[in-house]
């Protein structure tokens, strides 16, 4: 739960460990949360060369379980659960009446009526609220006492396969459980980087031995939030409440790969989620602005916030992510501009500081994925 | 701990002067103010010749995480910029005091160096 006052903030099962590493502590969604450890530039590149250990537990993770569960989450959802795979994850929006994101969101099914989804921390209460008042009979659980741990990059690989064999088969996307120490875990392939990494879930009480059991290995360094920040702009994925809202659809925020092929018009069950009309609608017709890389000519970052205008000086949009891309070497930047300024390659200008600085619609994302599939 | 050297005088918003004979101010940021910044990966200099009062806004330093306005500590005339921090702005994080100035200014009134804090000062209020 969100709180204001830092001594009500919420720590993770490692909040111990982040303080033994010299971690930088910040609130965040009502967490208390190591947004640095050695350096946002060196852990960002320590992730993209090795392997970064991300403390993620502030995230949401909640199990539906019942009934005709795959059937009662697709009225939510605008994506294929009925045929979705055992231990295949998706990528997936919360949406509203009106089309706009509620929450982005990872959904993985455990068994056939059982699935285990991964929400924002700063979202986890509303969408709680929402899959309780929306499926009917359904068991809608947050799992409170579990930790979740990112370790992406390169050599994650090797890390999680010393540890748990069985991860070894696991490609992007899926996952499986697993033991450790007598404790259940479940691995998925997946992250929040672009790159090659893992996601494991267990209970808080194990999250500390597990980490340190990572941190053993030479490959692994502490990643805070700040590269967590840094890895995903360079890899062109978006942060809930920055680059979505709920006046942000779908199709405006360049997701229509989130649209499963059966959900849209033509598909074996074409809508029957909340907003379809409008996503599928824009689907035809296309949307009045959408999400665009931005390469910044300059050295100077273009931040959040910062309005975009056309080479007259017209406003055409904004900025909704932007910083400096460690391994691109130079300021990147995420936004909105209306559809005739998103073809790639096209001059318009950012406002920083009374300035216009140059900047060019970009291709997302600016550092290729390194999936495994 | 931060480095903050006992011969220089320093604001509350973390710049530190160094005055030298001439009446010419050496001006930059704390090793404090680098530590809580960065990785500084921009800084917008000050223009030459240009006459500034104290607490105007001068320049703008940006690390990774943020970006951060630095104020003239005293009045006077802007005489030059370190050019290097064009090429290599994180000069500031690895020689906030030497290599990583940020600009030298002649001073118009060197009575406003006592409105300054001294190192002591100067830790005792951010330590706080």
């Amino acid at each position: 739960m969100a709180v204001s006052s830092a001594d009500d903030l919420q720590h993770t099962p490692l909040y111990t460990l982040h303080g033994e590493l010299s971690a930088r502590m910040v609130p965040f969604a009502g967490y208390s949360m190591p947004v640095q450890y050695a350096g946002v530039k060196a852990e960002h590149l320590h992730t993209r060369e090795m392997a970064g250990l991300f403390d993620v537990s502030h995230m949401g993770q909640v199990l539906v379980r019942g009934v005709q569960a795959a059937q009662q989450l697709e009225a939510l959802v605008p994506m294929d659960l009925i045929d979705l795979p055992i231990n295949k994850q998706i990528y997936s929006l919360l949406t509203n009446i009106e089309g706009g994101i509620i929450d982005d969101l990872m959904i993985c099914r455990w068994e056939e009526e059982t699935f285990f989804l991964v929400v924002n921390a700063a979202c986890k209460i509303n969408d709680l609220a929402l899959l309780e008042a929306q499926l009917e009979g359904l068991t809608v659980e947050l799992l409170e006492d579990k930790a979740l741990v990112a370790v992406q990059g390169p050599k994650a690989v090797t890390v999680i396969a010393a540890i748990f064999p069985e991860s070894q088969t696991l490609t992007f996307m899926t996952g499986c459980h697993a033991d450790f120490d007598g404790s259940p875990v479940y691995i998925t392939r997946a992250g929040y980087t672009g790159e090659d990494g893992f996601e494991i879930s267990l209970p808080g009480s194990s999250a500390e031995a597990f980490c340190r059991e990572l941190l053993d290995f030479e490959e692994i360094a502490p990643v805070g939030l700040g590269a967590r920040d840094t890895l995903r702009l360079e890899a062109g994925l978006c942060l809930y409440g920055h680059d979505m809202n709920e006046s942000i659809t779908p199709m405006t925020a360049d997701l229509q790969w989130s649209i499963s092929k059966a959900r849209r018009i033509g598909g074996s069950r074409p809508g029957g989620f909340t907003g379809a009309e409008v996503i599928l609608d824009e689907m035809d017709k296309g949307t009045a602005e959408k999400r665009v890389g931005l390469a910044v000519n300059g050295r100077a970052p273009v931040r959040e916030g910062a309005e975009l205008v056309d080479v007259s000086g017209n406003s055409i949009g904004r900025v909704t992510s932007g910083g400096f891309g460690p391994s691109m070497d130079a300021p990147i930047a995420m936004g909105y501009v209306g559809t005739s300024f998103c073809s790639l390659g096209t001059q318009i200008h950012a406002m920083v500081r009374g300035k216009a600085l140059p900047v060019t619609v970009n291709s997302l994302p600016f550092i290729p994925h390194n999936y495994v599939r | 701990m931060s480095d903050t050297p006992e011969d220089l005088y320093y604001a509350s918003s973390h710049e530190w002067v160094k005055p030298g004979d001439d009446g010419i101010a050496t001006v930059g940021i704390s090793d404090y103010a680098q530590t809580e910044l960065g990785d500084v990966v921009f800084v917008e200099l000050p223009e030459s010749n240009s006459q500034v009062s104290a607490r105007d806004e001068v320049s703008v330093v940006e690390s990774v995480k943020t970006a951060s306005d630095i104020y003239a500590p005293v009045s006077g005339e802007i005489i030059a910029v370190n050019e290097l921090l064009n090429d290599s702005p994180e000069t500031i994080n690895s020689s906030p005091y030497e290599n990583g100035w940020i600009f030298k200014i002649h001073l118009s009134n060197e009575e406003e160096l006592k409105e300054l804090l001294s190192a002591e000062e100067y830790r005792e209020n951010y330590e706080d």
